[in-house]
């Protein structure tokens, strides 16, 4: 489908010429998702190199300069401690992108491995898992991050806390675990596994050589989506008050808290960080959207 | 089709049961209860046997599966039992404040549907034009814009405009409808869009998918109009996705109403979840909680049998 | 013209409110009666029960349906004067309180008040029956008997002389319950109210707002001068919003400096603005029995690094603190003046002094590179700013600190265990009294809110001699002995007091602010402006 023309017959469809490079192909025929993909990248340089980018420390408290209006020293304006905005909107960038990436990489990779799992062994195996997840999906978001992060504290590991991580990677778990189950059922019952599995392979190398590469594109297309849904999630845990703790500049938390109290005088407070968690989610969604379109347009999510 | 139906709600209980059970263990996990909330709050000096006196009355004290079966031993009664903070009875509680938020949720549903079947259908038909581009980036942008956020720029923009503040107390449709519409379609609007836009993806797709049957191909060969084999053939199929979707947010729609009411100053499920959850009400936690996963079950339940009633494959496989 | 808004809710009548033509207020105004007083409340109380709250979320909607033994004069506290009592006599050697009751006080149900209802309210609250809480059951525990020879008096008798007993009656939680219900079931209070106050109970609408109706039996017939009140439960930026355009009138906590501005300017000529020092505190708490606060040099050095003037000026800018002090309430008459406080560790001018010692004090002690958690609550006004502000101050002398910030229930479960390294420590007050502020500071075994562990028998030994002794002057010497050891000490030490600013409706009259906000909100004295 992905090579289909806009003319109104799409009866006949024909395989994408191989010829092109892989990253030029993708970029002219998903105009959209190289768009995402630039802004992902800027925002990655930003939150890499943010000591380069930002003009101010994000710490530095100011308390001669508290709630100014955007101007030409601070472009974004100050919070009510006099710090610089878009400085600690650039720091943030670092926050977001690594809680989103980490969480949404082991969110997806335990609820891969659970799909195949449960795919594979069937039966009882299968019933088990498939209960569990239907409860864990059918908890509300909130209450489960709410719960982690309440029992198991703070645990800050080179400068991210990993049970936020497992707060906001946790409810990921289930939705890619049901994708990946069923994409790996439609193989498992594919000739050449039962063909496998008389010849006496291994379950472990079935699954390595025959059902893993078969998975692949489901879940890289899940991954992209998940980061932004990661994002989304660390943003409204830490508006909750549940995710990063001041003075760490996040962008969910620079919407919280005395955000909250002075946004209608200082709007620049809650505009910014909001066009910020706006856009990277925006931006993964759209490379994601592509990514799926151009991987396999099967895939729903 | 009875078969089935049995089958099916016999794998709604451990579901259920499950969700009871990690809810209930998640909460006792949890360092502090809502005896430091309520007596240690003022920061005044409390006897530790005053605190002591108050857990037992609350059944804190006891073993936790002795909490659990009592607990749970109501709820199959039809009783959750009473709010650890006012004594009154949860279902009392939630049900005062019901009204508000189912308001929300479905003025928020009605303008999903509204905008996303136009949408989507557009972006269907115009697949990979300019409008599908625009449609594409209005709904991811959907998805995208935090509810809470947008809650605050529409509050902030209707001050700075109108003077309008979000009113002190709800006025219930049935008493004043005016007011009531002019009140909720605020929040409504905070969270309908990333709703609508969930739904425009999805009705987008489903029509794509359906448009590549034989029979609307065959509709097509026989040279009706375009438009109208959408409309006619394409759009009745397509709707079974888009209600799924539309039935799955609706059940989670609390997440978006539990930041949302508090930005706009509602007394709502969202709010009592918020307050509950920084007290610690364990029982009104619970009883929220459940409310949600059954909702959420129920509506996967009868998306299913929607699905097996139209699609008999399904009840055999 | 109140009424006819609250006929027709409370919608979109801002922009009109605020054109209401006032005439110049003359200086002793005549009391109006009439019209329903609509103010905003942050938070919703539990239950009803005076005895067993502790926030103000309670008494602002529930105080005005009661009465105590004794008030605080509202408009000059902290004089006391009588409420259900008419007067009193206090035997020379402290030891017998005479009370003399009022005549023809009724419950709201129309039962009579007698002296038996005052015994039985106060039997309550020092020695509760199974299943009823007494948060302040500690200060009535030297009251051994209680005596009623008629109807109208009432004697305490008291095991030995208590500097605290007088402001103790007029503790705004000593809410006088009726003997007869009371007798039915002692917990009768907690689900229902009746009082004998100039308020009767109409409506509690969970979640939304609480409605009382004046008391047309009220012993004083001239009050209370409002028709009603209504109390709406919000908070943050609509409560501010709904002050500004005048659909509450008032909001008796208090608020930040940039609300307070913003409402100002809303209200312009129609606002009223008062402040002052409150009677609450945040201060650092140092777990004492974790290396390295174990240390002394470690604690003195963390107090010495705050910048407590330049702090509380740059502070107050952004949050609801702005006065220095020492334990104590500035302002108060048993806290240290200005020159006494400057003379102790951590309150002396020169900043960099003090971080030069600081930093060597930590140097001799061999933390030159300190870091710890600082566990704080996660409330944004004032604990946010002051966290964020004491985090950066430590910085400076090159501590490291990570703040971890959680919900008051995991936050006071932190700082009760063993956990706790260092925290945000808060004292909220009802009244200034040493008696109960410097409970805080007593040894660890003796004081339920003394989160540091310390144990310190000089500390013990002041505070008992200073909560026994009549005489002004002699109490205060001990009080400032007690201020300067534990401030030597630093097991625990003050940041930066908080400041109570209260922006009303100038319709509101006669109402005064106080230095707590449990106070003065019994609403019998206010009244409202045409």
């Amino acid at each position: 489908m992905t090579d289909t023309t806009t003319d109104t017959v799409p009866a006949v469809t024909y395989k994408v010429r191989k010829a092109r490079h892989p990253i030029l192909g993708f970029v002219l025929q998903q105009p959209l998702g190289a768009m995402g993909l630039l802004v992902i990248i800027i925002m990655m340089l930003c939150g890499l190199f943010a000591e380069v980018v930002a003009p101010y420390d994000p710490l530095q408290i100011d308390y001669m300069a508290i709630l100014q209006a955007p101007s030409a020293d601070h472009w974004m304006g100050t919070d009510d401690f006099g710090r610089d905005i878009l400085s600690r909107v650039i720091y943030g960038a670092r926050t977001a992108l690594a809680v989103g990436f980490i969480a949404s990489l082991a969110g997806c990779s335990i609820g891969a491995i659970i799909g195949m799992v449960s795919a594979y062994f069937g039966g009882w195996v299968d019933t088990i898992i498939q209960r569990l997840m239907d409860v864990l999906l059918s908890f509300p978001i909130i209450v489960l991050a709410l719960a982690i992060v309440a029992i198991l504290g703070k645990n800050v590991v080179g400068g991210i806390d990993i049970n936020l991580i497992i707060a906001i990677g946790l409810p990921i778990i289930p939705k890619v675990a049901r994708v990946i189950r069923s994409s790996a059922l439609a193989i498992r019952e594919l000739p050449y596994i039962d063909a496998a599995r008389a010849a006496g392979f291994s379950h472990k190398r079935i699954v390595m050589r025959h059902i893993l590469p078969n998975v692949t594109a489901p879940f890289l297309i899940m991954l992209t989506a998940y980061v932004a849904q990661a994002i989304l999630l660390e943003a409204s845990l830490s508006f909750l008050g549940l995710g990063v703790t001041e003075p760490t500049p996040a962008w969910g938390l620079m919407l919280s808290g005395s955000a909250a109290q002075y946004y209608q005088e200082a709007p620049w407070m809650i505009i910014f960080p909001g066009i910020a968690i706006s856009l990277a989610v925006f931006a993964f969604n759209l490379f994601g959207d592509a990514l799926r379109d151009w991987l396999d347009p099967k895939v729903r999510m | 089709m009875l078969a089935y139906t049995i089958r099916r709600i016999l794998l709604m209980v451990p579901t259920l049961l499950g969700v009871a059970i990690l809810v209930f263990l998640m909460l006792r996990l949890m360092p502090g209860d809502i005896v430091e909330t309520m007596l240690r709050e003022g920061g005044g000096n409390v006897p530790a046997h005053v605190i002591e006196q108050e857990r037992v009355r609350l059944g804190l004290d006891k073993p936790i599966h002795i909490q659990f079966i009592s607990w749970f031993g109501g709820i199959l009664q039809g009783d959750f039992g009473a709010s650890m903070w006012t004594g009154k009875p949860v279902l009392h509680e939630i049900g005062s404040r019901l009204e508000l938020s189912l308001q929300i949720a479905l003025m928020a549903t009605f303008l999903a549907v509204l905008i996303a079947l136009p949408l989507g259908t557009l972006a269907a038909i115009f697949k990979n034009t300019i409008v599908d581009h625009v449609i594409r980036v209005i709904s991811i942008a959907g998805l995208a814009i935090p509810s809470f956020w947008l809650g605050m720029v529409i509050i902030l923009l209707l001050l700075t405009f109108y003077g309008w503040i979000p009113p002190l107390t709800f006025t219930s449709f049935f008493e004043d409808p005016w007011r009531n519409l002019s009140q909720l379609i605020w929040p409504a609007m905070a969270v309908g869009y990333r709703y609508s836009a969930v739904a425009t993806r999805m009705a987008r797709s489903s029509i794509l998918e359906v448009m590549q049957e034989d029979y609307i191909r065959t509709a097509r060969a026989k040279g009706v109009y375009e438009r109208l084999v959408v409309a006619r053939h394409g759009m009745r199929n397509a709707l079974l996705p888009v209600i799924t979707v539309i039935g799955l947010e609706f059940a989670f729609l609390i997440g978006g109403l539990v930041v949302t009411e508090q930005v706009f100053n509602l007394n709502g499920i969202g709010r009592l979840f918020v307050q509950a959850t920084t007290r610690g009400d364990y029982t009104m936690i619970q009883g929220l909680v459940l409310l949600v996963a059954v909702t959420f079950i129920m509506v996967n339940f009868l998306i299913d049998m929607l699905y097996a009633a139209l699609d008999p494959r399904i009840r055999y496989k | 013209m109140i009424r006819s808004r609250f006929a027709v809710g409370a919608g979109f009548v801002g922009a009109a409110l605020l054109t209401t033509a006032l005439a110049a207020p003359a200086l002793a105004e005549e009391p109006r009666h009439g019209g329903i007083l609509n103010f905003a409340v942050g938070a919703e109380p539990p239950n009803y029960d005076c005895h067993a709250n502790t926030s103000f979320a309670f008494t602002h909607p529930v105080r005005p349906h009661y009465n105590t033994l004794l008030r605080f004069v509202p408009d000059n506290y902290p004089e006391v004067e009588g409420d259900l009592a008419e007067s009193w006599e206090v035997s020379e050697d402290g030891l017998t309180y005479t009370f003399h009751l009022r005549e023809g006080v009724e419950f709201h149900d129309g039962s009579p008040f007698t002296s038996e209802d005052v015994r039985a309210t106060y039997d309550r609250l020092r020695d509760p029956p199974d299943g009823v809480v007494s948060i302040r059951q500690a200060s009535y525990s030297d009251i051994e008997a209680i005596e009623t020879p008629d109807d109208h008096t009432v004697i305490f008798k008291l095991s030995g002389p208590n500097a605290a007993m007088l402001a103790n009656f007029a503790s705004p939680w000593d809410c006088i319950y009726s003997a007869e219900k009371l007798a039915e079931d002692p917990n009768f209070p907690r689900q229902n109210i009746l009082g004998t106050g100039p308020f009767v109970f109409e409506e509690h609408a969970a979640g939304s707002h609480w409605i009382g109706k004046r008391n047309e039996n009220y012993w004083d017939p001239e009050r209370p001068y409002l028709d009603g009140y209504r109390a709406v439960f919000i908070s943050g930026a609509p409560m501010v919003n709904a002050l500004s355009a005048g659909e509450v009138l008032a909001e008796f906590r208090g608020h930040s400096p940039a609300d307070a501005d913003r409402i100002m300017q809303q209200l312009g000529d129609d606002g009223v603005r008062q402040e002052g020092p409150w009677a609450c505190l945040l201060s650092v708490a140092l777990n004492v029995e974790k290396p390295p606060f174990d240390d002394v040099r470690v604690r003195q050095a963390l107090s010495l690094a705050i910048d407590r003037w330049g702090g509380a000026e740059a502070l107050s800018r952004i949050a609801l603190v702005r006065d220095v002090g020492g334990i104590l309430r500035p302002g108060y008459d048993y806290a240290a003046s200005n020159e006494e406080l400057e003379s102790l560790p951590g309150f002396g001018r020169d900043v960099e002094a003090n971080r030069a010692e600081a930093r060597r004090l930590l140097e001799e002690a061999g933390y030159s590179d300190l870091s710890f958690t600082f566990t704080n609550r996660n409330v944004p006004m004032p604990y946010t700013p002051v966290g964020v502000f004491l985090i950066d101050q430590w910085r400076q002398i090159g501590v490291t600190v990570e703040h971890e910030q959680l919900e008051t229930r995991l936050y006071t479960d932190k700082l009760l265990g063993d956990e706790l390294e260092a925290g945000l420590d808060y004292a909220c007050d009802f009244m200034d009294e040493p008696s109960i502020q410097l409970i805080k500071y007593i040894s660890a075994d003796k004081s339920a809110i003394n989160y540091t562990g310390s144990i310190d028998e000089t500390l013990d030994r002041l505070y008992e001699e200073q909560s026994r002794e009549l005489d002004v002057e002699k109490r205060k010497e001990l009080i400032r002995k007690f201020e300067k050891h534990l401030l030597t000490q630093a097991y625990q030490f003050p940041t930066i007091w908080w400041h109570r600013i209260i922006v009303h409706h100038d319709k509101l009259k006669n109402w005064h602010i106080t230095p707590s906000h449990y106070l003065n909100v019994d609403l019998a004295d206010v009244w409202l402006a045409e």
